[in-house]
């Protein structure tokens, strides 16, 4: 089976150099232009806010993106904040300073963009003057970098008051915390920026660049110029998000006779302890006191079964059913280890990647997902009751774990997770509802890194030939069982950043290069990550 | 832990697993609010009129069209109205332009007439009929006309969402107009020149009142502003999951002229064999094609063409034969036939008759035991068809039932057609839009392969005979 492969590939070899200009849609962002998200407004406009709930969605769905805050930039070069007159425009020292640091902080972009595999750098700053705005835009144009303005513009006094308490009064700025004096320092500090104000003008001076206005907290949007998917993304991202306050409770189905045999998979029926949680589950809910609550389930049995017990309406979809594990469904982890274990070792090797033969891998769980992640942000009070992969995937996006934590993110049977979004990330409280349920829960296995993979051709499971690897609409994607010719970097997972490489590479359109490349040390694969970017251009 | 056990079981009924389905449902309850993705509101959301706002020749129509389409597809049911339609059955024949002059009351009636008939019919359709959503397709450029409206829907429990199209770029429009005016039931009789000149002066007939939606005075409606052709948008209020659909639907369409090629994979192995599913290579016809597809490609000059492929081998070999870089897609797989996968018609036949006949009742609702259905492949391909129509021109090289399912969305097939459109191997259709719609041509390659296409026989019952259920079959070794 190894030669068959070793002569397949042989035979696709010659087809080595089309495979680095594959491009996929979400990859062609990548061989396209990288592009920069300038953020704009006044304080206190919901910016940060913005830049990192975008900055975890893009990251999520796999699209490198890092945040660049001025204001972090900022207290590095002036250590200590001492009040509003630091931000006078007239205070022609500071605004030195401040240049500066734009200066520093859109080094640090490009570094990120041309050297360290990124994808999309969020400018967070207030970028309020056509000055300003024009310096980003050379920067941009110097190094082919798309740019994509989001202007928050607010005008509602309360709005405004209820994010200066949110975030500003635990800012690094104000170390006392005195709510009257910060509220009292930050409105002045805002007046100072409303002085030199420009908004973008979409009638004359802006009309020709990319960008989205949002008034008043979503009441209302103005879009010009949406250049590719990857803005349109943004900007439908950007339309379905809101911060009115709710709750998100996620939770796996009672504990199924599956779980309590052992087997993955299937769809088998709650046991007599999974219908005592799904009873206390609805216990649970009333005590919660909710206006309002969606449930959402699967359409696996066991989750509906649990759902029926709260005795009330409840939808089914199928995106949320658990991952499909092919060939492996309804085996016990021993009978996967007898029966297939190469494919037992290549999952503990890379489980986020890693598709099951003839199933799914938490990759593509992710990608059937999205749909689920954007409602999920349009509702408000919703209850989740999933499986352990599904509800792996969506805390990771709740919470900002990288692709390489996902997969062993701790989602135990009758757990309920209380997500509450505050300031600028999740609060999460767990709920253990004390029924006794079996563990499904499998470790990282010890590192194994050390050790390279045996030189076998790893197939995914559609025994496809070597010639193209696995695009869809992400970039950098492959599937552990089928070590692509083109190697790529590890997971797309925010923090994976390998070590900056020569940025050379990425602006030549042809290359060479070896067809197999199996080693798995982090540092070859980052090389080979700045080959993929390499591509005809658009 | 007895006595609760025993409470347990009086309470709830069981669940069963619709035979058709496959959807776990309590007892015998046939409701289930099944959510496909995100695509389908809870049937408990009140419908919703969607309201187009804008002079003549500004692509509402061609809009209204094309998200109606979008929204049947998706499995929303929708409808247009248009009231222009209204007003040809109405007035018989069309004279010119002096019909539209702000001043000539009779034709004022007449037309208020009209657009108050088609809101009727919208009632009748969003009420009795079961539909979702009604596109009302008129200018209703006066803030009268539109009040109209708002009370209409707020007196029967109706959402509304407004689009209105500006443009001034008059490129755009002569365009429009030549497209599909000069074409229309009203200028039947007249030349081209007399027709275009009619029509601008018609236009000039609306512009004096026209009173675009405003930024204060309809702060709290719901509404998109589209400004030349997409160059920019507002978007205003946007209440609910269906119109934040919408306005995401609206922003990704174009109108650059652009050709979109469907086929399948070459023949392969397992198509010569008549099993489906499965995860074979290309049979030497099926090579053959590649080539042939290969050639077909290079003598088209495609400015620029993208090619998608699925992520099974059979397409993906198919594709490597056009020495073009190509995606993969793993929404493009051909539907899952779970537990009959690479089976032939007679073995499941033998070992699934009831399923097998299950299928034939209802082809596009039924799921395959651990497999899919077609409703579930729609779900699955809406991101293809959304990046459809942002691309420009694409080679898509799928699968039969996934060839199926983007056809009806291009050609507005309804679910009953979808399942069995004919999608042939070794085909070429080649859709352009035009007008309102699509232009198809169909182009076989030339090289011989079996015939894929089993058409639904006469008996669908679950008590029929095997050569009842097998005579549709097509031929195979």
């Amino acid at each position: 089976m190894a030669t068959d492969s070793w002569q397949e590939a042989g035979k696709t070899r010659k087809s080595h150099l089309r495979s680095c200009e594959k491009k996929s849609s979400w990859a062609s962002y990548m061989t396209n232009s990288p592009t920069v998200i300038v953020m704009t407004g006044l304080p206190a406009r919901g910016k940060t806010y913005m830049s990192k709930k975008l900055t975890r969605y893009l990251n999520w769905i796999g699209v490198p993106t890092k945040v660049f805050n001025l204001g972090v930039y900022r207290r590095e070069a002036v250590k200590m904040y001492k009040s509003y007159d630091f931000f006078r425009h007239d205070n022609k020292e500071a605004m030195e300073i401040r240049k500066q640091c734009a200066l520093v902080a859109l080094e640090d972009v490009q570094a990120y963009l041309t050297e360290e595999g990124g994808q999309i750098a969020v400018f967070d700053a207030t970028n309020t003057t056509r000055e300003r705005r024009d310096l980003i835009l050379s920067f941009a144009k110097e190094n082919s970098y798309k740019v994509f303005f989001v202007e928050s513009v607010c005008d509602d006094p309360d709005v405004i008051a209820a994010n200066i308490l949110e975030v500003k009064v635990s800012s690094p700025d104000y170390p006392e915390r005195h709510r009257e004096r910060v509220m009292d320092d930050f409105l002045k500090r805002i007046t100072c920026y409303e002085v030199t104000y420009q908004p973008l003008d979409p009638d004359h001076d802006d009309k020709d660049l990319s960008f989205i206005k949002v008034i008043n907290v979503g009441r209302r949007f103005l879009v010009n110029r949406v250049q590719d998917y990857i803005q349109s993304r943004i900007v439908y991202y950007l339309m379905n998000i809101h911060v009115h306050p709710r709750t998100i409770y996620l939770c796996r189905h009672g504990e199924s006779q599956h779980n309590v045999l052992g087997k993955i998979g299937g769809d088998s029926e709650l046991s007599a302890r999974g219908k005592q949680f799904a009873h206390a589950l609805r216990e649970f809910i009333k005590q919660q006191k909710l206006a309002d609550l969606k449930v959402w389930t699967s359409q696996l049995r066991r989750t509906i079964q649990t759902a029926e017990e709260l005795g009330s309406p409840y939808e089914q979809w199928k995106i949320l059913n658990e991952i499909d594990a092919g060939v492996c469904e309804e085996m016990t982890y021993e009978m996967i280890q007898d029966s297939y274990p190469e494919e037992f070792a290549l999952r503990d090797q890379d489980k986020y990647h890693y598709r099951y033969p003839g199933g799914e891998s938490y990759q593509d769980m992710v990608q059937r997902l999205e749909p689920v992640i954007m409602e999920l942000e349009r509702q408000g009070n919703v209850l989740v009751i999933s499986h352990q992969a599904v509800m792996r995937c969506l805390l990771a996006y709740f919470l900002d774990k990288s692709a390489d934590e996902l997969p062993y993110l701790k989602c135990p049977l009758h757990t309920v997770l209380k997500l509450t979004p505050v300031a600028y990330g999740c609060k999460v409280e767990t709920f253990y509802l004390n029924i006794e349920a079996v563990n499904t829960h499998r470790d990282r296995p010890p590192d194994k890194s050390g050790t390279d993979p045996a030189p076998t051709l790893q197939r995914r499971n559609s025994f496809t030939p070597l010639a193209s690897h696995d695009q869809v609409k992400r970039p950098r994607l492959y599937s552990a069982g089928n070590r692509p010719r083109l190697p790529l970097t590890t997971s797309p997972g925010a923090l994976h950043f390998p070590e900056p490489q020569q940025g050379a590479l990425r602006q030549q359109t042809q290359v060479t290069f070896p067809v197999f490349f199996f080693s798995r040390s982090r540092s070859s694969l980052a090389a080979c990550e700045s080959l993929v970017a390499v591509s005809a251009s658009e | 832990m007895d006595t609760f056990k025993a409470t347990m079981s009086q309470e709830k009924a069981e669940l069963t697993q619709t035979p058709l389905q496959k959807i776990w449902v309590p007892g015998m309850s046939t409701q289930v609010l099944r959510r496909r993705g995100s695509s389908v509101p809870q049937f408990t959301n009140s419908p919703t009129v969607i309201v187009m706002v804008g002079l003549p020749a500004r692509g509402k129509t061609y809009i209204s069209k094309k998200l109606t389409r979008y929204l049947n597809w998706i499995g929303v049911p929708t409808k247009v109205f248009n009231v222009g339609q209204y007003r040809r059955d109405a007035v018989k024949s069309y004279k010119n332009f002096e019909f539209f002059r702000p001043d000539n009351e009779e034709a004022m009636k007449i037309r208020k007439a009209c657009a108050v008939t088609a809101l009727h019919d919208v009632s009748a359709y969003l009420t009795q009929e079961q539909g979702q959503v009604a596109v009302f397709d008129a200018t209703n450029t006066t803030r009268d006309r539109r009040e109209m409206i708002l009370s209409f829907a707020k007196e029967n429990g109706y959402k509304v969402f407004f689009v209105e199209s500006i443009c001034d770029d008059p490129d755009i429009i002569a365009a429009n107009i030549t497209q599909v005016k000069l074409t229309s039931p009203d200028y039947e009789d007249c030349d081209r020149e007399e027709a275009l000149e009619d029509f601008l002066k018609r236009i000039e007939c609306y512009k004096t009142n026209y009173l675009p939606l405003d930024d204060e005075r309809d702060r709290s409606l719901s509404y998109i502003k589209i400004f030349n052709v997409g160059s920019r948008y507002l978007v205003n209020h946007v209440l609910d999951h269906i119109q934040s659909r919408i306005v995401y639907y609206l922003m990704n369409i174009h109108v650059t002229p652009r050709s979109i090629y469907l086929c399948r994979h070459g023949e392969s192995e397992l198509n010569v064999v008549g099993r489906i599913g499965g995860d074979s290579g290309l049979s030497r016809h099926g090579n053959k094609f590649a080539s042939a597809l290969a050639a077909f490609i290079q003598e088209q000059s495609i400015k620029e063409l993208k090619v998608w492929t699925s992520h099974m081998k059979r397409t993906i070999q198919t594709a490597e034969a056009l020495g073009v870089p190509y995606e993969q897609w793993k929404a493009l797989n051909e539907i899952d036939a779970g537990v009959c996968e690479e089976m032939m018609y007679e073995e499941i036949q033998q070992h699934y008759p009831e399923e097998f006949a299950l299928r034939d009742q209802d082809k596009y609702r039924y799921r395959y035991p651990k497999g899919e259905s077609y409703e579930d492949l729609v779900q699955r391909l809406e991101p293809v068809i959304m990046e459809l129509e942002r691309q420009e021109n694409v080679l898509v090289i799928c699968h039969q039932a996934v060839m199926r399912c983007l056809l009806a969305y291009f050609l507005d097939k309804t679910a009953e057609e979808l399942p069995y459109l004919n999608c042939p191997l070794h085909s070429v259709l080649k859709l352009t839009p035009v007008a309102y719609g699509c232009k198809v041509e169909s182009i076989f390659l030339n090289i011989e392969a079996v015939n894929t296409h089993r058409d639904k026989p006469v008996n669908v019952d679950v008590s029929r005979e095997s050569e009842e259920a097998l005579d549709t079959v097509p031929a195979h070794v």
